[in-house]
């Protein structure tokens, strides 16, 4: 473990978050000027030059708007879910790494010592000792280094953030927001088993479950994405559904349900859950990037510095790219793929994604248990996605807007005219 | 009456292939639309700083022509007050001045309360002279009521303006007096 420096630490920390809320505040104003764009309109454009500052305007417009409480609401709910939202976001960053990172060194094996009787504790506790003093001497481009439930922590905390959309939608005491609330967790208990199992077979690879083991890894072998792309496609959807993004926005389908859980949040309140959000988006893309796209590796790239400075930065840069490219795909996605009305939601998650991310699993199984070259799953992924595609082509489905039972016509009764 | 069964036709969603069940080449389709339109030229134009491009034949705020001598080509015959639906033309007649051959009697007063007019171009199809005039002048805001009520003075103005930033509208005929006049100017 490196060792714990309170100072470090904080200022880490202090500056993570402030780069954080940054880029929420940003992507906001790309949200609003990529969609813009896509609709051949200019977008915000007043604040600022090139609207610019519009995200200060933003903010100062949340935090200076009057804050009224609906007197039907459960008051302390009602105020514990934006606050849960945004708290559990920013929780789930602690352990992804947003620069350079060294793996923890392994366990050390205790071996026999020269009698072959004794184990020899003394070699061990020496080599022990020179890793950890060597990785503990290494700057580490993340806040809790060398966690080793990494990703489990994250997807703990993840599914977590859900309890601030349940909590706001049961406490509003209003129709729209709990309709809103309960499409929410079902559609986060469906999605959260496809996320899980597509990170496992990385997970069986990569041997670790830490997020610098699997970056360290991808460096060494190559990306997992180019041996697991359905893995990748799989957490992708699921994550997209996990962070309530169109074309899973159900929850707050403003076109049916009034902004569903949002529906009697106002001012600063709703600006936490849109902060949670965003703070959501940003670490699945960090995740998408670092576990399906090795990280701060780029094909030798990173190590063109020799310079630590430099070299560090670089790395950070590398890893931001390739977050704010997701980060970019979320809102280009969004215009590009209409809503799933809920039954089709349903049934891509329990019809299509569970099996295919079960299956997926079981081949990452077979590969490493026979010890198959990498890109024997590399076909197997590809060919079970398009094997799937097939059932779905050529199998029978039943029309399904056509009524399930019989239409009885009713007869009105006849009324005498004039 | 209610609608009988034979009457009801159920339309079955078009059946997907293998291509649309794989999802992803249609979302590949989609987004090759959507990037290319962030790179599109975007169609807002931003108003204040970039003037709309107006047709000639935009019905704007009306003007008074002047003839060649830079008299008001008026002849008060009333006839855009008679054909106005919105009634916001008043005129006063006057017998024309001594020397202004070409015309028995000319406006003394000519207002327009450009709040009543709806822009209909009326006035301007029924004057026999060419005298009234729409123009492409769009933007006509003022702090009263009674600033919108041209007249005159104002509304020649509006001619002297629009000639010299060469926004005429197509339909100007500016010079002698129309076919209408010919008579008395013989």
């Amino acid at each position: 473990m490196p060792e714990f420096d309170l100072l470090t630490t904080t200022i880490i920390i202090g500056g993570l978050v402030a780069i954080v809320m940054s880029i929420v505040g940003y992507a906001t104003l790309a949200e609003r000027k990529v969609s813009a764009w896509i609709q051949d309109r200019v977008g915000p454009n007043r604040v600022g030059p090139l609207g610019l500052l519009q995200p200060l305007a933003d903010g100062g417009k949340f935090f200076l708007k009057e804050s009224p409480i609906p007197s039907h609401v459960d008051k302390i709910f009602y105020l514990l879910a934006p606050a849960a939202a945004m708290a559990i976001a920013l929780l789930a960053l602690a352990v992804v790494p947003w620069g350079g990172t060294t793996p923890p060194p392994k366990p050390v094996a205790v071996n026999m010592a020269a009698d072959g009787k004794t184990p020899d504790y003394s070699k061990a506790v020496q080599r022990f000792d020179a890793e950890q003093g060597e990785y503990r001497n290494q700057f580490q481009g993340v806040i809790a280094p060398g966690l080793d439930i990494g990703i489990v922590y994250v997807f703990a905390l993840g599914s977590l953030a859900i309890y601030g959309v349940i909590l706001g939608g049961w406490s509003s005491d209003n129709k729209y927001s709990l309709l809103g609330s309960l499409r929410s967790s079902a559609q986060i208990i469906s999605y959260e088993i496809p996320l899980g199992m597509s990170i496992v077979g990385v997970v069986l690879f990569a041997g670790s479950m830490n997020l610098e083991t699997i970056i360290a890894w991808q460096k060494q072998n190559g990306w997992f994405l180019m041996f697991q792309p359905l893995a990748f496609l799989l957490f992708m959807v699921s994550v997209y559904a996990e962070c309530n993004r169109l074309p899973f926005d159900l929850p707050e389908a403003e076109q049916e349900l009034v902004g569903g859980y949002l529906t009697e949040y106002g001012s600063l309140k709703f600006g936490m859950f849109m902060l949670g959000e965003y703070t959501h988006m940003i670490t699945t893309s960090f995740l998408m990037s670092i576990v399906f796209w090795g990280g701060w590796s780029l094909f030798g790239l990173e190590e063109v510095f020799t310079d630590p400075i430099a070299a560090a930065v670089l790395k950070a840069a590398i890893l931001g790219g390739k977050m704010l490219g997701f980060l970019l795909l979320y809102i280009v996605i969004r215009w590009t793929i209409p809503r799933f009305r809920f039954d089709q939601l349903m049934g891509l998650a329990w019809k299509v994604m569970i099996p295919l991310s079960l299956l997926h699993l079981l081949a990452a199984m077979l590969v490493r248990q026979y010890g198959w070259s990498n890109w024997a799953l590399t076909a197997i992924s590809i060919g079970l996605f398009v094997a799937f595609g097939l059932v779905a082509a050529f199998k029978k489905i039943a029309p399904n807007n056509t009524p399930r039972r019989k239409v009885i016509p009713k007869m009105l009764p006849r009324v005498m005219v004039g | 009456m209610p609608i009988a069964e034979s009457d009801i036709k159920w339309i079955e969603a078009p059946k997907l292939g293998f291509l649309e069940q794989l999802y992803l080449p249609i979302v590949y389709d989609g987004l090759k639309t959507t990037i290319g339109h962030i790179f599109g030229k975007s169609k807002t134009e931003s108003y204040p700083e970039q003037e709309p491009k107006l047709p000639p034949n935009y019905r704007g705020v009306h003007r008074l022509n002047r003839d060649e001598q830079d008299r008001v080509k008026c002849v008060a015959c009333y006839m855009c007050a008679t054909a106005c639906p919105a009634h916001c033309i008043d005129i006063v007649a006057a017998p024309a001045p001594a020397g202004w051959t070409d015309r028995e009697k000319y406006p003394e007063t000519f207002v327009i309360d450009e709040l009543r007019c709806i822009y209909c171009g009326m006035c301007e199809e029924a004057c026999p002279v060419d005298a009234i005039e729409l123009t492409t002048l769009y933007d006509l805001t003022g702090y009263s009521r009674e600033q919108l009520v041209f007249d005159k003075e104002k509304l020649l103005g509006i001619f002297d303006a629009t000639t010299k930033s060469g926004t005429d509208p197509v339909r100007s005929r500016s010079g002698a007096l129309g076919p209408a006049s010919e008579t008395a100017k013989a």
